[in-house]
C-alpha cells in the first residue's frame, strides 16, 4: 500500500498487462470501468442480483461488483471487450445475434461472459442452461432465446 | 454510495490474520459477496478489511473416516470435488442449491457460514433492526415476516439464517476448526450459531480475531445413498430458502437404522430436528413413519403473522425429502 493508501495493482486485462492504483474500498466493477476505461462491463444492480457486472478472472466467472479490487492484484481478467472481434466475433455472439438472444442489450456483455464460462462446464440439458444462467437476469425478457443460444453452441 | 471507505490489508500468514482481524473495526474478506453488499447497503461499516483470500485454507482432503474442507476453498470447487460428490452428496447439493454460478466461484465455505440474515429489516440501513442497530427494536415482530422464523426467535429478533450449507453440515454432524487468540479449538458446525434472545447482534459464538480455518466431516460415507437436500423458494433458482431440508437415512434390513434431518429457512440457525429423527429410528422406512417424523418436525412452531403457511410447508417438505431418501435402495 503506497502512503496515501491507494494501493498498487498489477493486472492482465485482456490478455495485456496494466497497472492501476485503486482505493482499499473499489470494486473491481469500479476500476474496470472508471480507471481502465472499459465500459462493456455494465453496472446493474450492484449487489450482485443481476449479473450485468459479470467477468471472468483467472478463467472463472465473477460478479465485478462483489469482487474487492485490492484483492485481485496479480489476476487475469477478461471482459466483454476481450471477446471477439467485429471481424471474428466468439461462437457465443454468433449465437446471440441468430436467436435475438436480447432487445436493449444492456445485459448482454455479462450474458455472454457468464455463458462462456457456463460453456467450459458442459451443462447436460437445457435445464442446467437454465439454472446455470440464473445469475444473469434479463429485464426485456429474452432468456430463452439466451438459452437457445448458449445450447446451440453447447451442440444441444 | 453512503458507506464510508475502509483500509485493506492483507494478512500475511494464519497468525497474522489472527491478530489483524482481532483489532476492534476489523472485519475478515475472502470471496467478499456478503461483506460487499453489508457495506454498500451500510449495514457493516468496517474500518479495515483483512483479506484473508491467499491464505492456504483452499484444500479439500480426504483421508479414511474423514474429510476436511478448507474455509477458503470456493463453494463450486468443494460442489465438483470427486470425494464430496461420492461420499458427501449432501453437501454438493445444498452448494449447488445456493446463489447464482458466479457467487459460487467467489463465495468460500467459512463465509457461507458466517453469512448473515437476508431479513429485509436487517439489510436496510433505513428500518429498525436489534440485530444491526441494538435496541431500534424488530421491524419484522409486527411487519413483513412471510420469511421468518417458526422457531428460535424472541421478542428481539425472528431473522433466519440464509446458509444451505450450514443446514447440511448440521445434518452430517460436521465439525469446524477455528483459530483464534489462544489458539485452535474444535466446535460443531451446530453450535457455532446462537439464538437471538436479548444479544441477537451476535450471530456466532466466535469472538474477534477468530477464524474458521477448515470444516471436517468424519465420515458420512453411510449415508451416500441416501440423502438430499431440498430446497423449496419462491423461484426455482438462485434465491434464498423458504423451507428446506437436508436429509440422510441409513437403512439396514430394511429398517431405518440412523436418521439425519436439518431444515433451513425456519429458524435463526441451522435447525437439527432431533425428535424426527429418534421418531424414525428402528421404523420401515414407510409413509407412517415419514408422516410422524414431519409432525415432530412442526411441533413448537410459533408462526407469525404472515409465515403460518411454512408451517404446512415445512411438514410436507419434511414427507418428501424423507420419501426421496427412504426408497427402495
Amino acid at each position: 500500500m503506497s502512503f496515501d493508501g491507494r494501493i498498487a495493482l498489477s493486472l492482465t486485462l485482456n490478455g495485456r498487462p496494466r497497472e492501476v492504483d485503486v482505493a482499499p474500498s473499489d470494486t473491481l466493477l469500479d476500476v474496470i470501468r472508471d480507471q481502465l476505461g472499459l465500459t462493456g462491463t455494465k453496472k446493474g444492480c450492484d449487489m450482485g442480483s443481476c449479473g450485468a457486472c459479470t467477468i471472468l478472472a483467472d478463467g472463472r466467472r465473477i460478479k465485478a461488483c462483489l469482487a474487492l479490487a485490492a484483492s485481485y492484484d496479480g489476476a487475469s481478467i477478461t471482459t466483454i471487450e476481450g471477446i471477439g472481434t467485429l471481424e471474428n466475433l466468439h461462437p457465443l455472439q454468433v449465437a446471440f445475434v441468430r436467436h435475438d438472444a436480447l432487445q436493449c442489450g444492456y445485459c448482454t456483455p455479462g450474458q455472454i461472459l457468464s455463458g462462456i464460462a457456463l460453456l467450459e462446464e458442459e451443462p447436460r440439458d437445457l435445464a442446467a442452461i437454465r439454472e446455470g444462467m440464473s445469475g444473469n437476469l434479463c429485464r426485456c425478457g429474452a432468456h430463452p432465446n439466451i438459452v437457445a443460444a448458449i445450447a446451440e453452441v453447447a451442440g444441444l | 454510495m453512503s458507506a464510508p471507505a475502509f483500509d485493506y490489508a492483507r494478512a500475511a500468514s494464519l497468525s497474522d490474520a489472527v491478530i489483524q482481524g482481532g483489532r476492534p473495526g476489523s472485519a475478515f474478506v475472502a470471496g467478499g459477496t456478503d461483506l460487499l453488499q453489508l457495506w454498500k447497503a451500510g449495514v457493516q461499516a468496517p474500518e479495515r478489511v483483512v483479506d484473508i483470500g491467499r491464505l492456504p485454507l483452499a484444500e479439500v482432503t480426504s483421508s479414511p473416516g474423514r474429510l476436511s474442507i478448507g474455509a477458503l476453498a470456493r463453494l463450486s470447487d468443494v460442489a465438483r470435488h470427486p470425494d464430496v460428490i461420492g461420499r458427501h452428496p449432501l453437501v454438493a447439493q445444498a452448494i449447488a442449491a445456493s446463489a447464482s454460478g458466479q457467487v459460487r466461484n467467489m463465495a468460500t465455505v467459512g463465509g457461507a457460514l458466517m453469512q448473515r440474515t437476508r431479513c429485509a429489516y436487517f439489510r436496510d440501513e433505513h428500518l429498525p433492526c436489534n440485530k444491526r442497530a441494538p435496541g431500534s427494536g424488530c421491524g419484522a415482530l409486527a411487519g413483513e415476516n412471510r420469511g421468518h422464523a417458526l422457531f428460535g426467535g424472541s421478542e428481539a429478533c425472528v431473522a433466519t439464517h440464509p446458509s444451505d450449507l450450514a443446514v447440511a453440515l448440521t445434518a452430517l454432524g460436521a465439525e469446524i476448526d477455528i483459530l483464534g487468540t489462544d489458539g485452535v479449538r474444535r466446535l460443531a458446525v451446530a453450535d457455532l450459531y446462537r439464538l437471538p434472545g436479548i444479544t441477537p447482534e451476535r450471530d456466532t459464538n466466535l469472538v474477534a480475531g477468530d477464524l474458521i480455518t477448515a470444516v471436517e466431516i468424519s465420515d458420512a460415507g453411510r449415508f451416500a445413498p441416501r440423502s438430499t437436500y431440498l430446497k423449496i423458494r419462491d423461484r426455482a433458482s438462485f434465491e434464498f430458502a423458504v423451507v428446506s431440508v437436508a436429509a440422510a437415512l441409513r437403512v439396514e434390513g430394511g429398517v431405518i437404522a440412523e436418521a439425519r434431518l436439518a431444515v433451513g429457512g425456519v429458524a435463526p440457525l441451522p435447525w437439527r430436528l432431533a425428535n424426527s429423527e429418534a421418531a424414525l429410528v428402528g421404523r420401515r422406512p414407510d409413509a407412517e413413519a415419514f408422516a410422524a417424523a414431519a409432525a415432530f418436525a412442526v411441533e413448537g412452531a410459533r408462526p407469525l403473522a404472515h409465515n403460518g403457511f411454512k408451517v404446512e410447508l415445512l411438514r410436507r417438505a419434511v414427507v418428501r425429502a424423507l420419501q426421496t431418501v427412504g426408497g427402495p435402495a
